[in-house]
């Protein structure tokens, strides 16, 4: 597959820069699984596991932990059978709370190349942005989300229960991408978890292809957004906005107390955004940082978290020079909140081989463990209610068949909110086609299971 | 014989000048060795010598050479990666490190990766430290007939020739499906379909097959004329064709002497190439991204074509809609099966040897049972049988080159690191000498240069 996708070879995969996005014309027929959920919510008691609770707690061997009515009921050893509980022989392997997938755009692509299935970006401008093309935060790639995608239960299958959907820059966009938020894997109609909902702005070299070709005008841009939306604001006769009235009214909302979250890998554009973020009293997130580490100091004592792709130890450009695979034992020795995000949509599923690269550089398990789990739930508002394993959280739940960060583990089971998931995929009705020996009809006329 | 001689006319220049790192005696004692023939020899010792495995075995005689204890450690073949971009997609990815397809006509066979490779590019050093000791660089798939790919040894170097595995047989990479008749028929030029690829391929090699006869004449004019000569000293030479360099990498993939690498990803895009194949008679060395191999397992395990396959990747376009986990089990599965893990990707190719522990979980999950002294050979015999340099390099055998990787623990795991690599019985890479760490001359004085590695 490698590079007709020039120049934006690395980002055919993916790679957390999701700039060929165009219009959408069609709709996609998505193939067989994808409404997976036939699971019914059941009060469970799953016992004997090794209980990775991503939490206070740390790692419980022998410990049972039941589920009612959707939630962490009660964590302990030896816990009694309830009436009407389905019980689940653990036999000592890891449970962990449901692992994060990362930001990305489930729900938004079924495959990369096809503009029919791809809706992750407002991209109206036909080249590098023209320069009358109006910032558009009122931009929500909610609207275009897609419980049904086909992805989905490729994720969910392995033990991914949320993720974080995000607009992306595109060209004939603006870098000042949309809003996303935290969806659940269910594939639930109403997949959106609450008080997850974040603004997301590009900036650094790859953005500054949309704000005129340099990032001095990413911030000339968006001091001229942030002026227009304040409240108050009287535009001059004569001057060009860059929002819309939609536009100024949600930017206002999330300057007073929602999130934002910059992609953003240089230094001195951290520091630059530090100081941005001081300034409006806001408490950015950091997408990426691949020279987070040069700030790290400040990051922690402003409490600024960053959600970095454990794989990146190589320069995609020079904003990420001097990016290794030490930089997430780094930032967390430094007191950095950290989250793992490989920005892959259809092999999110790689994330946690990046935590237990991280391990292998130095990064304690735990942590690594919490940087899949508690920790992206905290960022991205939902800490309260999901992300760890303790009483009267969400039952986000996936049993393992060994080390959950580990290569050879597969995830067993797979609970959200208590349900436990259909693991099946398309995928596997393919395997299960062709692992056979061959039949006397072709294969097309095989069962599907 | 003469299509012979027309294509080593062209593999003869640019020369490899490739000498090994000095390099003593070693003996690694007491590791667990996957030797990359399907033998894992427990509590085992590997001696090296002058460059080349001499001898495995328990109490192996160190006779003077340098003991490294590996209790509890791993010892493997080099990683071998069939399918890189290092150098022609170098780091950081600059515009002007765009050097790997060749975009200005679908059919390119006489350009050659490896005067686009950049030895700098620092993606060579963090694929060393993933123990990989050498591998393909090929042209990219933006056409049809993309160009020849080059087979170099991990060693850093001022120059690819002094990388270049000497007497490797040159690839040729050729694509299917979507990314030529995408780019091109954009273009509103051929190929706009696949059909147009179809035809693109077989005019070229049709067009090769005229140019043999050409050389052929040649050939037969030549003798007459020295023939006649004996007796006419007035008697004119024959005039040699024009060289064409695209028709001379075509006629090098005929003749057996380029190894033919195919990126293709739908089983029913293999079974065509395979009859282009036969139609023009060459070999398919190998099938590479194949996303459906499992589809036709069988037919590739016959024909003698590997498929160097992800343990993962899947879903950026339609031809990759259908790729499932156990696509390399399945490929490996078939006797004769030749299954390869392939990179493609300056992340991948630092470790995949997980790439391939991944890809044996999930066929020992759907019942197969894989071992690891078999996965291993993904990553190292098989990709050397797909080069044409099995006999020498890809598994741990006496006489064979010693490319070693010696791992901090079972290499089929997310934390496993490789300590020390040798490269034909050199330490090329040691995890705790900074001294044995290469960096390229771009990564210095860069930001966080001093963090290893």
């Amino acid at each position: 597959m490698s590079s007709v996708e020039i120049p934006s070879r690395r980002s055919a995969r993916g790679n957390g820069r999701h700039l060929v996005a165009r219009l959408a014309s069609l709709a996609v027929a998505i193939a067989a699984y994808s409404n997976a959920p036939v699971a019914l919510a059941q009060d469970v008691l799953i016992r004997n596991a090794k209980v990775h609770t991503a939490d206070a707690r740390g790692t419980l061997d022998g410990t049972d932990v039941r589920v009612r009515a959707g939630r962490i009921a009660e964590i302990g050893p030896n816990l009694p059978a309830a009436a009407g509980e389905v019980s689940v022989d653990a036999k000592g392997r890891p449970l962990t709370p449901g692992l994060f997938a990362g930001v990305n755009v489930h729900g938004l692509e079924e495959v990369s190349l096809e503009e029919s299935t791809v809706d992750h970006a407002y991209a109206p401008g036909t080249q590098a942005p023209p320069a009358a093309v109006l910032m558009r935060p009122e931009f929500d790639v909610m609207r275009a989300f897609n419980p049904a995608s086909g992805v989905i239960p490729v994720t969910r299958a392995e033990g991914y229960t949320y993720a974080v959907v995000t607009p992306s820059g595109a060209p004939g966009g603006t870098f000042l991408a949309g809003q996303g938020a935290a969806v659940t894997l269910s594939g639930a109609v109403d997949s959106e978890l609450a008080g997850s909902r974040t603004l997301f702005v590009q900036l650094g070299a790859q953005a500054a292809a949309l704000a005129g070709k340099s990032r001095a005008a990413e911030w000339m841009l968006l001091d001229q957004a942030l002026a227009e939306a304040k409240p108050g604001h009287v535009q001059a006769e004569g001057d060009e906005r860059v929002l819309t009235a939609a536009g100024r009214t949600v930017l206002a909302k999330f300057l007073a107390g929602g999130r934002v979250a910059f992609n953003v890998d240089r230094a001195q554009d951290i520091r630059e955004l530090l100081a941005l973020s001081k300034r409006l009293g806001i408490q950015p997130v950091i997408l990426g940082g691949a020279q987070a580490t040069e700030v790290a100091a400040e990051l922690a004592a402003r409490k600024v978290p960053v959600v970095l792709d454990p794989f990146l130890n190589l320069p995609g450009s020079f904003d990420q020079l001097g990016v290794t695979l030490q930089n997430a034992k780094r930032l967390h020795q430094a007191g950095v909140r950290i989250a793992f995000s490989n920005g892959e949509t259809h092999n999110a599923r790689k994330n946690r081989q990046g935590a237990g690269i991280a391990v292998a550089y130095g990064l304690p398990w735990d942590a690594a463990l919490a940087a899949l789990t508690a920790t992206p739930a905290e960022i991205f508002g939902m800490g309260a209610e999901r992300g760890r394993i303790a009483t009267g959280l969400a039952a986000d739940l996936v049993l393992w068949s060994g080390d959950p960060l580990e290569v050879t583990s597969v995830a067993e089971a797979v609970w959200i909110a208590g349900r436990a998931q259909d693991l099946r995929t398309r995928q596997g009705a393919l395997r299960d086609r062709y692992l056979t020996d061959k039949p006397v009809l072709p294969r097309a006329y095989s069962p599907v299971r | 014989m003469l299509l012979a001689s027309a294509a080593n006319a062209a593999s003869a220049p640019y020369p490899s000048t490739y000498r090994a790192l000095p390099s003593q005696p070693t003996l690694i004692r007491n590791a667990t060795i996957l030797d990359g023939t399907g033998r894992r020899l427990d509590q085992a010792d590997l001696l090296m010598r002058d460059g080349k495995v001499v001898a495995l075995g328990t109490a192996l005689d160190a006779g003077g050479a340098t003991v490294v204890d590996a209790q509890g450690r791993w010892l493997t073949p080099g990683i071998i990666d069939v399918h890189s971009h290092l150098g022609v997609y170098a780091s950081p990815g600059m515009t002007a490190h765009q050097d790997g397809n060749e975009m200005t006509d679908p059919v390119t066979p006489g350009v050659w990766a490896e005067h686009a490779v950049w030895p700098q590019d620092p993606g060579f050093a963090t694929a060393l430290a993933g123990g990989v000791t050498s591998m393909q660089i090929l042209p990219g798939s933006g056409n049809l007939i993309g160009g020849r790919g080059v087979t170099l040894k991990n060693v850093p170097a001022t120059t690819y020739q002094a990388m270049k595995f000497p007497d490797a047989p040159q690839g040729l990479k050729m694509a299917c499906g979507e990314n030529p008749k995408r780019y091109y028929g954009g273009q509103r030029r051929a190929p706009m379909t696949r059909m147009g690829n179809v035809a693109g391929y077989r005019q070229a090699f049709a067009d090769a097959q005229e140019y043999v006869r050409g050389q052929q004449k040649y050939q037969r004019d030549l003798a007459a004329y020295e023939a006649k000569r004996k007796k006419d000293k007035a008697a004119e030479p024959p005039s040699p064709p024009k060289r064409d360099l695209k028709m001379e990498t075509l006629a090098g993939a005929m003749a057996g002497e380029i190894q033919v690498h195919i990126h293709c990803y739908r089983a029913d895009e293999m079974a065509l190439m395979l009859d282009l194949a036969d139609e023009f008679g060459f070999k398919v060395a190998a099938f590479h991204h194949g996303v459906e191999a499992y589809k036709l397992a069988d037919r590739l395990a016959e024909k003698g074509a590997c498929g160097a396959l992800w343990a993962d990747w899947w879903g950026f376009k339609m031809e990759a809609y259908d790729g499932i986990q156990e696509n390399i089990a399945l490929v490996d599965r078939p006797r004769n099966g030749c299954a390869i893990v392939h990179s493609d990707s300056a992340e991948g190719i630092q470790r995949l040897n997980q790439e391939a522990a991944k890809a044996m979980t999930r066929g020992n999950r759907a019942g197969l049972s894989i071992a690891p002294e078999q996965a291993i050979q993904w990553v190292t015999l098989n990709p050397a049988k797909s080069l044409g340099i099995a006999a020498r390099t890809g598994s741990l055998e006496p006489g064979k080159m010693a490319d070693v990787v010696l791992w901090n623990r079972d290499p089929f795991s997310v934390y496993a690191l490789a300590d020390q690599v040798y490269i034909d019985g050199a330490l090329a890479f040691d995890r705790k000498d900074p001294g044995r760490q290469p960096r390229s001359d771009f990564m210095l004085g860069q930001p966080g240069s001093e963090v290893q590695p």
